[in-house]
């Protein structure tokens, strides 16, 4: 991958709508629902091993637990009719229960019509509301709107509103193997997995698809952000679906799990953030969730299963997204630090809460530097070998290898489902290892991670949060020990990328006093309190070090604290 | 003869790779109940099975048969055990990788550790060797080749009395169930039972490690030492190799397991041990370099403490037993000369892994 940028028009690869696999699924969304619904019973009836009675207590904690979100943390985007579903559901539930004539198999046949009506609603709401009316409409708002603004900041005079000379492409860079994901987008199924820092990153990665010149992702959206209007009708034209992540109950997660399985084995491209929810610490993932990737392991088996099914092969496309600013990131990195390892529900009240918020964010970014790069890395099957431009897997020596033969057991394709664990491990480390290596370095990156390094050196006895409750107006640095510093890790990074582990932004090849000039400027660039400045007497200090720490952490995991 | 078993998918043979002494047992052990085909480097081994159903002086079971061609036996088996010393394993997964299949599973029976390095690396100009350059069989087999489903078998397997069909039993570990099930399916009989583990690291690790114990164990006796400081040296040994153990990735309860308490008081009591045998000479006064070179297998023991040794140094694990061991094996040091060190040791923690 070249660390370069080419801007690049790329022609639409499937020209016509109606060969979308996304239009084909929201065309024929009721049969797929019914097909969603027919294959997690079948799970969930694996699951409870066929048992009345595990059934019957399956169902009474789905109940309790539900009845308990609807109480203590109800949303906007709830339905109105959800404690009648719910009261139902119970008193079908004591009915059942009550009988003394039935037989065991008329009360099972009775317990699995409750199941299927809850997950019959889950699958309701989870399935996309994809209208291609909307997509373009979308497409068109972001480009013609994003561009406008743009041009209105970079070129000057009164034509600058009808300038074109500065398009969203120069703004956000999409690096990387396009071609590839290009390619391999028309001979089978990709499942793009971006790391997740910003809830701008489901936008962002949406006009990437389609700058591509690629159909539209499907990819599972938190349910939260479709509280907000703005992002609702920005999700539901990018073909999201809605994962709600208060909903920890098993016949809910098995639905879910069987949406994304059944889209893929649909040929509909998908998009996971595998780390769950946005980085909380500015670190690049490193555990990922398994769940939604274990559908994508599913799904490559369950179409080895079809015999000569066409477009049979997953492929996996990892995405990082490199900012200079992270607009959450203050929010994102108190919750980090006060968090107490217990799992809770989350309270969405940062800075992308209102949609005027976000206005004003998005009329930041275009009028002012800051850019953002989108780095594609090399498309991988579900074992993560790399596989070439016409999409078979090699092995490290480049040999061939014949991704069916995983799921082989005497010569046939069996389901296993251990064995799909494990390779979903398997699967969740090679993304990490990629991250890693398509992260592309920035000058802000290279800054934070030195000036945090130095203070923590300079104050070895305390640990961290200590550290963090340092008052900021004690902490400087001088600039020459700052300077002598960024350049040793700057040579680190270098020596890091002629051994392909990771990426460099083309500006970190400028003198190191514009690098760091650069660095200086954009990191966190619109944060109230800046992480890193340089003041009057030319020393170099921080507004907020727990926003400092927030951007060092983008360059953790590379041992680079090993050079100071 | 090879691509014939392909086309049936009844009665595959399973594999044997390599048949040194603990290879001819399991393929003793697997022909009770399976065809087995035997991969040898040397075409003579190979005739001497076909014909005479002997290796080494060994009797094989009339349905082993041998090849020296890896293509043919990877065509013909979905299960292999490689049964190969750890010097040789990588070069020979190098050289199987061509023919190997991600439907092929490996069970692998080498209680020893390879050196990874990148190329143009060596010894000598390595800063420091970490975890990561220091590599169980099951990591050379997934470095090398596209097998995933791989297991290791460990445990209390003296080869003499495998072949003499004495009661005993093993340890197949694995991360896959299928492969655990599939190795149980194999080798269980009347007179050996196998035990699953899902941490084959921990496993692998057990029985690398109790090598070295092994060996001073050995050197405990040849000093003609009695049974209170055999036990001393057994214990210690074990929290030896559970520190190491943790610190490589391995589970501290394999360690209590067959293969990690099971093998190391076995081999730590028995004459038929190889690395045993050679901490006895050792203590006899013997040299390093005469002992091996009338060995008839090599004690995997000599090539763990070299390289557990220098992945000490880059942390700070202390692992004393090891350390004193090899200054006695690579420094000229008096067997006599360690044991004292050893025995003012500053610890006096009796457990402290738990």
């Amino acid at each position: 991958m070249t660390d370069d940028y080419i801007k690049h028009q790329y022609t639409p690869i499937l020209p016509k709508k109606d060969e979308w696999p996304v239009v084909k699924l929201s065309k024929s969304r009721k049969e797929f629902i019914q097909q969603v619904v027919a294959s997690s019973m079948e799970r969930i009836r694996s699951l409870t091993g066929n048992q009345l009675q595990a059934l019957k207590e399956e169902l009474e904690l789905t109940l309790y637990r539900e009845r308990m979100r609807i109480k203590q943390n109800p949303w906007l985007v709830d339905p109105d009719d959800e404690a009648k579903f719910w009261s139902k559901v119970k008193s079908s539930l004591l009915a059942i229960g009550a009988e003394q004539q039935a037989s065991e198999t008329e009360k099972k046949e009775k317990y699995f019509e409750i199941l299927r009506s809850i997950i019959l609603r889950y699958a309701e709401e989870i399935a996309s509301n994809f209208k291609h009316s909307h997509y373009k409409m979308t497409r068109s708002i972001v480009t013609f709107g994003f561009s406008r603004l743009l041009n209105t900041a970079r070129v000057k005079g009164f034509k600058s509103v009808f300038s074109n000379q500065y398009s969203l492409q120069d703004k956000i860079q999409i690096i990387g193997e396009t071609d590839q994901l290009r390619e391999l987008a028309s001979r089978g199924t990709i499942v793009m997995v971006p790391t997740h820092f910003s809830n701008l990153d489901s936008i962002l990665i949406g006009w990437t698809i389609s700058t591509l010149g690629l159909p539209p992702f499907i990819y599972g959206a938190g349910l939260n952000l479709f509280n907000i209007q703005i992002f609702a009708y920005f999700m539901n034209a990018l073909g999201a679906y809605k994962v709600d992540r208060r909903k920890k109950n098993q016949v809910y997660l098995e639905t879910l799990k069987t949406y994304s399985r059944e889209a893929i084995q649909f040929g509909c491209h998908s998009l996971f953030f595998p780390g769950g929810t946005r980085s909380r610490n500015g670190n690049i993932e490193s555990k990922l969730k398994l769940g939604l990737l274990s559908t994508a392991i599913e799904a490559q088996r369950a179409n080895y299963q079809e015999s000569e099914k066409e477009f049979e092969k997953v492929f996996i496309v990892p995405v990082t997204i490199n900012y200079h600013f992270v607009l959450e990131a203050p929010s994102l990195i108190h919750d980090h630090l006060n968090y107490t390892g217990q799992e809770r529900y989350y309270s969405e009240s940062d800075e992308f809460s209102t949609s005027y918020k976000i206005s004003k964010f998005l009329v930041k970014f275009f009028t002012k530097g800051s850019d953002i790069s989108v780095s594609i890395g090399s498309a991988m099957d579900i074992l993560g070998n790399h596989v070439d431009a016409e999409g078979n897997s090699r092995d490290r020596q480049g040999r061939l290898i014949d991704c069916r033969d995983y799921f082989l057991s005497n010569g046939k394709v069996t389901v296993d489902l251990q064995r799909e664990e494990e390779y979903t491990k398997k699967l969740g480390r090679r993304i990490v290892e990629e991250f890693h290596k398509i992260n592309r370095v920035f000058s802000s990156h290279l800054v934070a991670f030195t000036a945090f390094r130095l203070i923590k050196r300079a104050n070895k006895k305390l640990d961290l949060f200590s550290l963090l409750r340092l008052p900021e107006e004690d902490i400087y640095l001088s600039y020459d020990t700052f300077k002598e510093a960024t350049a040793e890790v700057l040579e680190c990074i270098k020596k890091l990328r002629a051994e392909g582990k990771l990426h460099m932004a083309p500006h970190l090849e400028m003198p190191l006093e514009d690098i760091i000039r650069h660095g200086l400027e954009n990191v966190g660039m619109y944060h109230a309190r800046r992480p890193l400045i340089r003041n009057d007497q030319g020393n170099i200090v921080t507004e907020d070090i727990s926003l400092l720490y927030y951007y060092h952490n983008r360059l953790d995991g590379y041992e680079l604290e090993k050079v100071i | 003869m090879g691509m014939s078993w392909k086309k049936s998918s009844e009665a595959r043979p399973v594999g044997v790779i390599g048949i040194g002494s603990f290879g001819a047992a399991i393929a003793n052990l697997l022909a009770e109940k399976n065809e087995v085909m035997v991969y040898a480097r040397d075409q003579g081994v190979v005739d001497a099975i076909n014909e005479r159903h002997m290796v080494k002086g060994r009797k094989l079971a009339e349905r082993i048969m041998a090849t020296s061609d890896p293509e043919i036996l990877c065509e013909a088996c979905d299960i292999m055990f490689p049964m190969i010393p750890s010097a040789a394993f990588r070069e020979v997964m190098v050289q199987f990788a061509p023919f190997l299949h991600p439907y092929h599973m490996l069970i692998h029976g080498t209680k020893g550790l390879s050196l990874n390095l990148a190329a143009g690396k060596t010894l000598e100009n390595m800063a420091e060797i970490k975890r990561e350059h220091i590599c169980t069989m099951s990591e050379v087999i997934l470095q090398e080749t596209v097998v995933e489903r791989i297991g290791c078998l460990a445990g209390p397997n003296l080869a003499k009395e495998l072949l003499e069909d004495q009661p005993g039993a093993t340890v197949v570990a694995s991360r896959y169930d299928e492969v655990i099930r599939e190795g149980q399916r194999l080798l269980r009989s009347d007179n050996f039972q196998v035990y699953g583990n899902s941490d084959i690291v921990g496993v692998e690790l057990s029985g690398v490690l109790k090598n070295i114990i092994a060996i001073a164990a050995g050197a405990l006796s040849g000093m003609g030492l009695g049974d209170n400081a055999k036990g001393l040296l057994v214990s210690r040994g074990m929290v030896e190799m559970i520190h190491l153990g943790n610190a490589m990735g391995g589970e501290t309860k394999s360690f209590l397991g067959l293969a990690g308490i099971g093998d190391l008081v076995t081999t730590c009591n028995s004459t038929l041990s190889r690395n045993y045998t050679l901490g006895y000479r050792l203590a006899k006064g013997e040299s390093l370099d005469d002992i091996v070179a009338n060995m008839e297998e090599v004690a995997e023991g000599i090539n763990t403490v070299k390289l557990i040794k220098l992945y000490l140094e880059s942390t700070d694990t202390r692992a004393p037993i090891t350390e004193n061991l090899y200054k006695v094996l690579f420094e000229g040091f008096k067997v006599e000369t360690a044991l004292q060190y050893l025995m003012k040791y500053p610890i006096y923690t009796d457990i402290n892994f738990l």
